[in-house]
């Protein structure tokens, strides 16, 4: 080919990438910008502090939803961050070959295991012996989505901290553990908690793990061990409800929920960029 | 639980055993409580992963037993004739996800080589990080944006317009519903484009710049350094990429759900509504009422557990093969 052609194509791939690049963006400004003109008018301050009303009925708030989801979500933190974390650590300090790597490639392909085969797991493992949906059962049905992914993330960031930092503890002649949970494990703080904001906006939003676990319910939460509403799960209903008020009230709890992953998305970013400074 | 490098650690032991041996002993057994403490918890995710496995196995067991291997290729699913077939929506899952990987791997390789290689280095951040919100929206928000937004359109303005165009191809034929598999493989294709760019950008960066600047060094062009040089050194990993994408949409639940009309049917179009896997599990499981009819469900997920291990299992081999199992990590 002529140098000149050369030039051309190379010119010609450089925009059609970039092409690509932006209609890869578009869904996105999209998504946003119809959940904005939709959501907000129908946000006010009862959505936030009211029980849903009866059919036909307009008015009335996911508050109850909006308290399940964080009930539940606190609930698969308490289960999925200590394993998370201790097997994180174990990859990145073992020094066997074998099932740090069996423990890895594990962790990396239940990441990709449909969310909704967790609900089925949760459902066997904890709905039928207890013989009643719960939230208790939604928790563990997000540990499991949530572990893997702080495992991974924390292995990545122990690996980050410098080896001297290590033998400098060891040198002074504290233990082992003493090392790991004073030292290495403060200096990946920052790392770890942006894994952890990571795997949280990423469980706030899950829906099909819930729907037969949880359930969700149109009242307040009344116990661990009972039904409980969340709001992935109120969108759901609404949205495939026919009525229109139910819509508008779909959108504005997409637009609190995506307010809420975003939110803990930035945080996950802001934890890194301190970390960064710091250096 | 060990010590990056030995010898530090056991000078350490020994200065210890020098200077205060009482303080050593409390290590020691801190060392080793610890030690079970993490262990134990390592085991307890490989526990779960098998029980996993074995939960849904044993639930299924009367489904398993009834219909055999007859259930993959048999397409009545009628509960109430207790009589099983998950063959519909095997086919809804598996055309839904081709349809979405059509539309979306293309797209997402030219984002990635573009993040990666030929763009301005300062527009590659702010994209990189739109690109990460894309995949923080969640599945039930893309669903309702689907049901209100895209279905719509594709009703009055696509499906028209494609079936007069394309009317020929029994691909494109029948009456334009707006839900079915073109919207259900449309919102898969959203959904997985910024998994299949993320994975494919860390894979073009892996690449080591030896390669470029050689490729450069003999008078490429950057395009032809970027196919010569990197793309076909990081072909296998840009393939897992791809296949983490189909990962993804196979599993993909709550947006199919809400676009893809949920109709047990096989047809040819894809303005037909179908059905996938993961939705009839979505829609069925609570109002399942025999036994039998639940475990037809479960035994759907464990067909959804093996396919999405199989190909997440390959995807991260190949993925690995160019990165390394640390770089190639979660996306």
């Amino acid at each position: 080919m002529s140098p000149g052609g050369r030039r051309i194509v190379n010119g010609a791939m450089g925009g059609l990438t970039f092409l690509a690049a932006i209609a890869v963006i578009c869904p996105l400004v999209l998504v946003l910008g119809f959940l904005l003109y939709q959501g907000i008018s129908a946000i006010n301050v009862d959505f936030f502090l009211h029980l849903p009303k009866p059919v036909g009925e307009p008015g009335g708030g996911v508050a109850n939803a909006i308290v399940g989801s964080l009930i539940v979500v606190g609930l698969a933190v308490a289960i999925g961050l200590p394993i998370g974390i201790l097997g994180g650590v174990y990859l990145a300090e073992s020094r066997e070959r074998r099932l740090p790597w069996v423990v890895r490639f594990l962790a990396d392909v239940l990441n990709g295991v449909p969310s909704i085969v967790f609900g089925i797991f949760a459902y066997t493992l904890v709905v039928l012996p207890m013989r009643r949906f719960s939230a208790l059962a939604g928790g563990f049905a997000l540990a499991m989505i949530m572990v893997p992914i702080v495992i991974r993330t924390t292995e990545e960031m122990v690996r980050l901290v410098p080896t001297h930092l290590r033998e400098a503890g060891l040198g002074l002649g504290l233990p082992q553990w003493k090392v790991t949970l004073r030292i290495v494990l403060p200096a990946a703080r920052a790392g770890i908690i942006t894994g952890v904001m990571v795997s949280i906006a990423r469980i706030s939003g899950e829906t099909a793990p819930l729907l037969f676990t949880a359930l969700g319910n149109r009242f307040w939460h009344q116990g661990l061990d009972q039904p409980i509403a969340a709001l992935p799960l109120q969108i759901y209903a609404y949205a495939i409800a026919p009525y229109d008020d139910w819509h508008r009230q779909a959108w504005a709890g997409a637009l609190v929920l995506i307010a809420l992953v975003f939110v803990a998305s930035m945080a996950a970013r802001l934890a890194t960029r301190q970390r960064a400074l710091a250096r | 639980m060990s010590p990056a490098s030995s010898p530090s650690a056991e000078a350490a032991e020994r200065l210890a055993l020098d200077v205060r041996p009482s303080a050593l002993g409390r290590g020691r057994s801190g060392d080793r409580i610890f030690d079970g403490l993490v262990k134990a918890t390592v085991w307890m995710v490989l526990l779960l992963a098998a029980g996993l496995v074995c939960s849904l196995a044993w639930e299924s067991r009367t489904a398993i037993a009834a219909f055999g291997w007859r259930f993959l290729v048999t397409s009545t699913w009628d509960p109430v004739a207790g009589s099983f077939g998950a063959l519909p929506f095997i086919y809804g899952t598996l055309v839904s996800s081709l349809v979405a990987l059509v539309i979306a791997a293309p797209l997402s390789l030219g984002a990635a080589i573009y993040l990666a290689d030929l763009a301005p280095l300062w527009i590659r951040p702010p994209i990189a990080f739109l690109i990460e919100m894309l995949a923080a929206v969640p599945s039930v928000v893309y669903g309702l944006w689907g049901i209100f937004v895209l279905v719509p359109w594709l009703r009055q303005s696509v499906q028209p317009l494609l079936g007069r165009a394309l009317g020929f191809l029994p691909l494109f034929q029948g009456p334009p519903y707006g839900v079915g598999m073109l919207a259900a493989g449309l919102i898969l294709a959203i959904m997985v484009v910024p998994y299949i760019t993320s994975v494919s950008r860390e894979v073009l960066l892996a690449v080591p710049n030896s390669q470029r600047e050689a490729a450069l060094g003999l008078g490429a062009t950057r395009w032809e350094a970027t196919r010569i040089a990197v793309l076909r050194y990081g072909r296998s990993g840009l393939i897992g990429a791809i296949l983490l994408g189909l990962g993804r949409a196979l599993g993909e639940t709550m947006a199919v759900t809400m676009v893809i009309g949920n109709r047990p049917q096989i047809a040819a179009s894809l303005f037909a509504p179908g059905y996938t896997m993961a939705s009839v599990i979505a829609n069925e499981f609570t109002e399942a009422t025999s036994d039998l009819y639940v475990a037809a469900l479960v035994e759907i997920g464990l067909l959804l557990l093996v396919v999405t291990v199989v190909v997440n299992a390959l995807a991260r081999l190949l993925v690995w093969s160019v990165g390394g199992p640390v770089k190639g990590g979660l996306a």
